[in-house]
């Protein structure tokens, strides 16, 4: 089976390397790196690392960039893919415990929740907003799911090219929630482990990040 | 009695006027939109003359002064046209995403 291994980046000059060399380690060959008109060399510290980098002239958000990267994996003949965050917050030690249930045929996409699982020195705040997030999705698509804004996932090859990402910032996490009722597929949820240390916490999303990112939901569900 | 204050209406809707047919004439609006922005600005300057018109509307539909009857009606307007605005702007910047995309391929494949 071709895994793809597809990481949207922005600026992540100070960790991608670390993240990338953790993958080559645990024999993950085929990486693609998404970057997002980066200020900073992350594109040249990927293509170093001997990743597939795809290179957005301009900055089009997170949901833009895995779209981009999924396509890709799509050409490449990619049986499943997995997506992951370049600012090593997950553990890629955890990627065959996501790929599992989706390899086996038991479901078309494997999503990460560090609920389920842990997250490490998570602000109070923080958790507060995510899990407001998790309760405006059970309100807007009726799945009952217990983290709905994370980036780790596994998806068949089937899902990947049924799940349609319109939207091209972070509103994607919820458009996945939406893709996966209008086409029936078949999920589970995973636990995984999130670490949050300074640098992801002064690079992450902020509250009136998500607050945006609120309105854009109902937007995008009430108006178009 | 014409007042100064109508005359400069007069002038700025002619001028605006006078923009809505230049964008029309390079394509810029359709003739749809034309008709549309020259119907606002006629009507504009129609209440502007004739300010009786307006508070014979308002008590019309029972509200005291005719100037009120603007405010309600541009606002609610105004209202539209943004939510016209965000609309659109929502859609150009999908169709960036689709051209920076194809760009990052193309690149891609030469390679
Ligand atoms: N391509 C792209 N990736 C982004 C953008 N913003 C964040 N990311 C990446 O998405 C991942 C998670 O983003 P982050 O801001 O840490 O979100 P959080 O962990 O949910 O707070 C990281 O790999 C970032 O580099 C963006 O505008 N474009
Ligand atoms: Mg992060």
């Amino acid at each position: 089976m071709k895994v793809f291994i597809v990481i949207p980046a922005y600026n992540e000059a100070g960790k991608i390397r670390r993240v990338l060399l953790k993958l080559k380690k645990n024999s993950y060959k085929n990486i693609i790196v998404v970057d997002d008109g980066s200020k900073d060399c992350t594109a040249k510290i990927a293509e170093e690392s001997g990743a597939y980098v795809l290179k957005h002239v301009i900055n089009r958000g997170q949901g833009a960039a895995l779209k981009t990267g999924i396509d890709y994996a799509l050409e490449k003949k990619a049986d499943i893919i997995v997506t992951f965050d370049a600012d090593d917050q997950f553990m890629v030690k955890e990627i065959k415990d996501i790929i599992c249930p989706v390899a086996k045929g038991e479901v078309d996409i494997a999503l990460g929740s560090r609920f389920l699982g842990k997250a490490v020195n998570i602000p109070f705040l923080k958790k507060m907003v995510l899990k407001l997030g998790i309760f405006v999705v059970f309100l807007l698509y009726g799945i009952n799911i217990t983290d709905s804004q994370g980036g780790f996932r596994a998806m068949s090859r089937k899902a990947s090219q049924r799940i349609n990402l319109t939207a091209d910032r972070m509103e994607h996490a919820a458009e996945f929630f939406s893709e996966i009722m209008r086409n029936k597929l078949k999920y589970r949820e995973v636990p995984i482990t999130v670490r949050y240390d300074t640098y992801a916490l002064k690079k992450g999303q902020n509250w009136s990040d998500s607050f945006g990112l609120g309105m854009k939901m109902l937007f995008n569900k009430y108006m178009r | 009695m014409i007042t100064f204050m109508q005359l400069l209406a007069l002038a700025f809707m002619s001028f605006v006027s006078s923009r809505a047919v230049l964008r029309a004439k390079d394509k810029k609006i359709s003739i749809g939109e034309l008709f549309f922005w020259l119907g606002v600005w006629s009507a504009l300057i129609f209440v502007v003359f004739f300010p009786d018109f307006t508070t014979r509307m308002a008590n019309l539909v029972g509200i005291g002064r005719g100037i009120d009857i603007i405010f309600y009606t541009s606002i609610a307007i105004l209202f539209y046209m943004i939510f016209r605005l965000y609309v659109k702007l929502e859609d150009t910047e999908r169709e960036l995403t689709k051209v920076v995309r194809k760009l990052s391929m193309m690149t891609k494949k030469r390679k």
